[in-house]
């Protein structure tokens, strides 16, 4: 007995120190997590992010060089906040709440403390930095805009959020990342990828050298080069027509899907999104719901499409052979489909031709009405209907390469199913489709779209918005072809008829010498909703186009909210952006400057009053130079009263 | 046969044991201290270089041991111990403070610790004494003397103070214990220990509460032993007496930095940057070593140099982190063989003088290995004791090696012995 005691207390002992061990090293995960804080600091080396060029390949976006001063909330010794903060023109709450903020994210690891530093300030901050332990400055290159225009199509530059933090391994807090528009669709490879330096550290935080002699360091990967599909030239001929209007113009290559022109109206000069301003900009921006800045109503809005649908009614008519070019229909300021529905053509006895120039929606309401009442099955129908429909990439996402897009609706018989509880669906509850005001709605990019595959007789490319990606080739979704259910001899007819719309139409007025323009004007109603109350508002103007008539080069859809019809503003508008990109110059200089001067924003303000319940009252102030001379005056009244 | 020579009979497998340590242990302590520029391995300005310088010493000295006379260390064993003493005494005139503790003589460029010293001569004493035919520690005055000889150095090593050799020191009641010493001496030893933790981890209020539960049970399912009540009443009002003492001991008696060590270990209320941070620190080097370790000279611990002391009291650290788990496991396992070898070798000597002798070394290896080690994984608190044969100092080095080859010589000698 005693004399195994010592042994025993060996050997037990022993077993207890190397169980331990063992749950040390080899269960106890959060030791190894520890180590690696300790002693290796990665440092981060951020390759420039690729240039924006436009397919002519001009530049529109580089970078500029800026500084971040960076905080390691641990690493802080006594420094002299007074000076400090004065160096970088912050408050003392200031810099205790950043510093606070910077703790909770990590008291070890780097967080942002001030961004975007310009040069001078980084000049002054340089010079004192040794003083500032815990702090130092990391260069980060901003993006620097070439063109004014194009803040949709660009989007941002924006530090991560959390949610992506915790999402994505690849980016640290502070790290920059594209928000919206290529930059965010493309972010891989315009950023790069960044290249890793893992340092060793002693316990004083200084750098002793590399780790394992740099064997697990990479090199940054340069950024990318994009060339975008955009013609830079046309998309600011739209950005300047669309001034004090709102709504979207997006153009088209119909032979290769390419996005010539994106615009959306009201839009941003990008460079607000860039330097220590962008926070604060970006707020206001986001926070103006009325005109919705940052809004991309090119791909973002679905309207009713009104008239320029009633294409798709006729081809769809053509192609269920319902009607023929000779087919004849009477128009008596409108039809009686069980219940009347208007129109304004002026005529009497309709074929596809005048019907068309003519926009009569009793011709285009008769023939839905046949395409509808073709099958006995009027579910069938229907979704025979919206299947055509949906071949012209209606009522479905696009597919685009812009982060953002908007669905539209092509009813089918699932919908009215729902509405109608399973009943037969009459042609007559549903005849306003015919004219593109029923239910179905499309934003103006699924329009030129349409007009694209209209252009092509019968195929589309999905529309795209970037040419080329240096050493990479093209999706090969932009490059497929996606016919339409109408055979190509059907187009023909209609086109026909949408070049008569120049011709003796109702875009007579808008010729232009030497092209073949083929359009069709469009007028959506609209109403709100406010308080229980349904306001009428003006409708919007629409317009839809492709050209020349052989060998299209151009096609695309016009949207003005409120713009009442389709010849006074989405007319003009589409009809100048053709002549600017066939022609580069302009020969209707009238119908230019109207454009240009012109504004809605009388219209817009009506509609802010209905939305804020304003009483309309003429003396109320509008802006804040009228703001400042009442508060003035008020003042004055006081100090008489006194 | 008297005259066969040593060589043919030392104990070669504790020699192989012993230069594996050894070699393990320079190979750590170069990791540990290997600066940005490699210079040579004997570059004595460089720690590894001079702890390289103190192995070849040892060459020497081990010869000298064993080609001494085996008689000799019996013989002045009285005259070791009373040099010893001396140079404890001597300590609180002549001595240097470092960290508080006053327990080194400079000479020049060297340091020495009597303390090291002193294990020897008292293992040497104790064997001495208690292999005198007629000493037996069923008596009470041979008790008092055996315990005396153990405790006069442990009294005067805390008053340097340096708790940690006057633990190595009261270990030796393992040896006594095995040569006849009343149990009683030994698992009251434990009570006290444990009692003294729990009594800081439990209120002593409920601490006696549990006690006195634990003594009715003993009294009631113990039929072995004369029950008397008297006896059972009164060792449980020592034990209470103690469990209530000892937040008095741990307020009043001990210093801020040993009521620390005590804090870090029992988890309460610790700042992990500052009494904590050697403790975290060890924790971590080790616990990021995981299976196999991050390899040879690749600890980001040991290169950061945040474990601190890391060559002396911590060298397991980098055992730890760049051999892994299997590395320490082997670690652990030599010296575990080693201390087995040498119980059994103690245990077939033909002088009690030799047996007991060889219990001292198993018994001093033995707790300075797990001091150390359980120290580093938060088992035991922190107290500086070196890890034998590892940490760096020719000191300790030597004092390790001289008491190890005195037990092989012993041995070796023993066909000699009638």
């Amino acid at each position: 007995m005693r004399k195994a005691l010592l042994p025993a207390v060996i050997i037990i002992t022993s077993v207890i120190l190397i169980a331990r061990i063992f749950y040390l090293q080899v269960i106890d995960e959060n030791l190894k997590l520890q180590s690696e804080n300790n002693a290796i600091k990665k440092v981060f080396d951020f390759p420039e992010r690729g240039y924006i060029y436009d397919r002519n390949g001009k530049l529109l976006v580089a970078n500029q060089p800026s500084y971040d001063i960076m905080v390691v909330p641990r690493e802080i010794k006594d420094i002299d906040t007074t000076e400090f903060c004065s160096l970088l023109h912050i408050t003392k709450a200031d810099f205790i709440k950043k510093v606070e903020k910077a703790r909770v994210y990590s008291p070890m690891l780097p967080s942002v403390f001030l961004s975007q530093l310009n040069k001078a300030e980084y000049a002054a901050f340089q010079e004192k930095e040794r003083k500032f332990e815990g702090f130092y400055t990391q260069k980060r290159s901003l993006r620097d805009y070439q063109v004014k225009e194009g803040a949709n199509i660009f989007g941002f530059i924006t530090q991560v959020n959390e949610a992506i933090l915790k999402k994505n391994k690849y980016y640290n807090s502070g790290d920059l990342i594209g928000k919206q528009g290529v930059e965010q669709q493309y972010e891989e490879i315009l950023r790069g990828v960044k290249g890793v330096k893992y340092l060793l550290r002693d316990k004083h935080n200084k750098i002793i050298g590399p780790y394992k002699e740099g064997k697990f360091d990479t090199i940054a990967q340069q950024g990318k080069d994009l060339t975008l599909t955009i013609d830079h030239a046309l998309q600011q001929y739209g950005t300047e027509l669309m001034i004090n209007k709102r709504g979207g113009i997006v153009a088209i290559e119909p032979k290769t899907g390419e996005i010539l022109a994106l615009v959306s109206a009201p839009t941003y000069d990008p460079a607000l999104l860039v330097g220590r301003q962008r926070s604060k900009n970006y707020t206001t921006l986001y926070n103006d719901s009325i005109a919705k800045p940052l809004y991309d109503r090119g791909l973002q809005a679905a309207y009713p499409p009104g008239s320029p649908f009633k294409i798709i009614t006729g081809l769809i008519g053509l192609q269920e052979e319902v009607i023929d070019e000779q087919t004849t229909f009477y128009c008596n300021h409108g039809a009686n489909f069980g219940r009347f529905m208007k129109c304004h053509c002026g005529l009497h006895t309709l074929q596809l031709n005048n019907g068309t120039y003519k926009s009569c929606n009793s011709y285009f309401g008769h023939t839905y009405k046949r395409t509808i009442e073709k099958y006995k099955d009027s579910y069938y129908s229907v979704d025979n209907w919206a299947n055509h429909v949906k071949s012209f990439g209606l009522g479905q996402f696009l597919g685009t390469d812009m982060p953002i897009g908007a669905k539209g609706l092509v009813p089918d018989s699932k919908l009215y199913k729902r509405a109608y509880n399973g009943a037969k669906i009459r042609s007559s509850y549903i005849i306003s489709n015919s004219i593109g005001q029923g239910e179905v709605l499309t934003s103006p990019i699924q329009l030129a779209n349409m007009m694209a595959a209209v252009a092509n007789e019968g195929y589309y490319f999905t529309p795209h918005i970037v040419k080329k990606i240096k050493g990479q080739n093209l999706d090969k979704k932009f490059t497929t072809k996606h016919y339409t259910t109408i055979d190509k001899q059907y187009f023909q007819p209609i086109i026909q008829g949408m070049e008569d719309v120049y011709n003796f139409g109702t875009a007579s007025g808008l010729r232009v010498e030497g092209i073949k323009i083929c359009g069709k004007t469009g007028t959506a109603e609209n109403k709100i909703r406010v308080a229980g109350k349904t306001y009428q508002l003006k409708d919007h103007s629409i317009f839809v186009a492709f050209a020349p008539r052989e060998n299209p080069k151009i096609a695309l859809a016009v949207f003005i909210e409120n713009g009442y019809w389709g010849s006074r503003w989405a007319g003009p508008i589409a009809t100048l952006m053709i002549e600017k990109y066939l022609n580069g110059k302009i020969s209707r200089k009238d119908l230019e400057d109207r454009m240009l001067n012109g504004s809605i924003e009388d219209e817009y303000r009506k509609i802010e009053n209905i939305i804020f319940q304003r009483k309309v009252d003429p003396t109320r102030v509008q802006d804040s130079l009228n703001k400042i001379n009442v508060e003035i005056s008020e003042a004055k009244k006081e100090e008489e009263e006194n | 046969m008297k005259n066969q020579s040593v060589g043919n009979r030392i104990d070669y497998i504790s020699i192989l044991l012993y230069i594996a340590l050894v070699i393990m242990g320079w190979m750590t302590i170069y990791s540990a201290s290997l600066p940005l520029e490699e210079t040579s391995i004997f570059d004595i300005s460089q720690i590894y270089g001079r702890q390289m310088l103190f192995i070849g010493l040892t060459i020497p000295l081990i010869l000298i041991i064993l080609f001494s006379d085996a008689k000799i260390f019996e013989r002045l064993s009285f005259v070791f111990y009373g040099i010893g003493i001396i140079l404890l005494l001597g300590l609180f005139v002549f001595g240097v403070t470092k960290k508080g503790q006053t327990n080194w003589y400079q000479f020049g460029g060297f340091g020495f610790q009597p303390s090291e010293f002193v294990k020897t001569a008292t293992a040497l004493l104790l064997a001495k004494y208690l292999s005198y035919s007629q000493i037996n520690l069923k008596y009470t005055k041979h008790q008092i003397i055996g315990l005396a000889i153990v405790f006069i150095p442990v009294l005067l090593i805390l008053m340097q103070p340096d708790a940690g050799s006057a633990m190595i020191f009261i270990s030796l009641i393992f040896v006594l214990n095995r040569e006849g010493l009343p149990s009683w001496y030994f698992f009251s030893g434990i009570i006290a220990i444990a009692l003294f933790f729990l009594s800081l981890v439990i209120q002593p209020i409920y601490l006696i509460g549990i006690v006195f539960v634990i003594m009715v049970i003993h009294y009631i399912f113990n039929r072995k032993i004369s029950r008397n009540p008297i006896v059972y009443g009164l060792l449980y009002l020592v034990m209470a007496g103690f469990a209530f003492s000892v937040s008095y001991v741990y307020d009043s008696v001990l210093e801020p930095h040993q009521k620390d060590r005590i804090n870090v270990l029992i988890g309460d209320d610790v700042d992990m940057k500052r009494e904590g941070y050697n403790l975290n620190q060890s924790m971590i080097a080790i616990g990021s070593g995981g299976l196999i370790g991050k390899g040879y000279l690749e600890g980001t611990q040991t290169k950061g140099g945040f474990v601190p002391e890391q060559h002396t009291d911590y060298i397991f650290t980098t055992v730890g982190e760049e051999w892994g788990f299997i590395g320490s496991t082997v670690v652990i396992l030599l010296f575990v063989a080693l201390f087995l070898r040498i119980i059994y070798l103690a245990e077939n000597q033909k002088t009690k003088f030799s047996r007991v002798y060889g219990y001292c070394v198993a018994t001093y290896l033995f707790t300075h290995f797990f001091v150390n080690i359980a120290m580093l994984i938060k088992l035991f608190p922190t107290i500086g004791v070196p890890l034998p044969f590892f940490s760096y100092g020719g000191s300790s080095l030597w004092a390790f090696t001289i008491l190890l080859f005195i037990f092989i010589k012993l041995d070796a000698n023993k066909v000699n012995e009638w």
